[in-house]
């Protein structure tokens, strides 16, 4: 049993495989055709493990900029990996691939919508299914404002922000342009006080 | 039709840029535009059409092509599609080539990490915003609840969540 383990943990030794720009398009459709509530997780095996285009390694790094960048992870992801192998050519064959079918689906959907909305089934189905779309988002939401609460500064700009938006319905690009120096104010107090901790901790382990 | 294009253009390539920390950073402002200023639909519609997009495969921000289909048909869809695709892929693919440069300096960890709590602010609001929008009884209510509590404390696929509360809704049960 934990040798089986160990081994499956370990790297394989398999070669890289370069897709062609062909290769991009076709395995970012079956992505966006397969994945469902959230891409991520999938693409990751897809990408690292079963078409082994690029190393774990490499793919945490180029999800670290998809994921520092504005849009979506997976779309960023699909557009970075097709630029790295071929170029703008690449990118738009990632980026296709990947929204083509949800497109073609969520329309279907949208149109079989018009035509039987006024259906009380459908009426009734539908609020069952919005309600818990929003407790989705919901657990969403708190799995990422939870953690603020050892930051009170953090805190403070994550509560201004939600007031400013839900409540006052200000406009986003104002709020963010307030918010976001506020919120590196807030990562800098925080990396201060971090260096400070670990400073002092080496005094005492020195003494 | 045209202008209604042009509007649809100019608003979700701002949404774009501004989309940090994932898609639902920017329903909120989507919704404010969409709903309140250009009066295209009304807030519970919105709110279906998300639902819509969580049930349906693929990157959480297909609710751009249904909104952009439902004002302006296929054009709306593309030009949403592209003006909602287009400036952050533009963005990402002039990064590229740098981000081996700046990845490990202190500024890009301080900016990441100071871009945390404003997500989560954007991300609280949308969940506020949508849940009031989608929620027009006690009955859903009941089902935002126990989806939030189960989504948050397990490990169960959103879908089942998703069809549970379809299945629910449909028996009618608590709805006038």
């Amino acid at each position: 049993m934990i040798p089986d383990l160990a081994r499956a943990d370990e790297p394989t030794t398999e070669p890289l495989h370069t897709p062609t720009i062909r290769e991009l398009f076709v395995g970012f459709l079956t992505l966006g055709f397969t994945s469902f509530g959230g891409a991520l997780p999938l693409a990751r095996r897809a990408i690292v493990d079963q078409r082994r285009w690029l190393t774990a390694a490499e793919f945490t790094d180029l999800l670290g900029l998809c994921q520092f960048l504005p849009g979506g992870n997976v779309i960023n992801l699909s557009v970075a990996l097709g630029m790295r192998f071929h170029g703008w050519r690449g990118a738009l064959a990632g980026i296709l691939g990947f929204i083509a079918g949800p497109s073609l689906v969520v329309v279907g959907l949208g149109v079989l919508y018009e035509h039987t909305q006024d259906d009380p089934h459908v009426r009734h189905l539908f609020v069952g299914l919005a309600a818990a779309a929003a407790g989705l988002l919901i657990s969403m939401a708190a799995k990422i404002v939870l953690p603020l609460r050892r930051d009170p500064a953090a805190a403070a700009v994550a509560a201004l922000g939600f007031v400013a938006i839900a409540i006052l319905r200000t406009p986003l690009l104002p709020t963010m342009l307030v918010l976001t120096p506020l919120g590196v104010a807030a990562a800098k107090r925080a990396a201060r006080r971090n260096a400070g901790t670990v400073d002092n901790e080496n005094k005492g382990a020195a003494r | 039709m045209t202008g209604t294009l042009a509007t649809l253009a100019v608003i979700f390539a701002q949404l774009s840029l501004l989309a940090f920390g994932g898609g639902n950073t920017i329903l909120p402002e989507m919704q404010r535009q969409v709903v309140d200023v250009h009066h295209w639909m009304p807030a519970r519609e919105f709110s279906a059409l998300f639902a819509l997009a969580q049930a349906a495969p693929g990157p959480n921000m297909m609710i751009v092509t249904l909104v952009g289909w439902h004002v302006a048909g296929w054009a709306g869809m593309l030009v949403a599609s592209i003006a909602k695709f287009g400036p952050s892929s533009l963005v990402t693919m002039a990064v590229l080539h740098g981000w081996d440069r700046f990845k490990d300096r202190p500024w890009r960890r301080i900016a990441q990490r100071g871009l945390v709590p404003v997500t989560a602010g954007l991300v609280a609001a949308s969940a506020l915003l949508i849940a009031k929008a989608s929620d027009p009884n006690a009955i859903a209510w009941a089902i935002t609840g126990v989806c939030a509590v189960l989504a948050f404390r397990t490990k169960i696929h959103p879908l089942w969540l998703l069809g549970a509360g379809s299945l629910i809704g449909l028996t009618g049960f608590g709805q006038f």
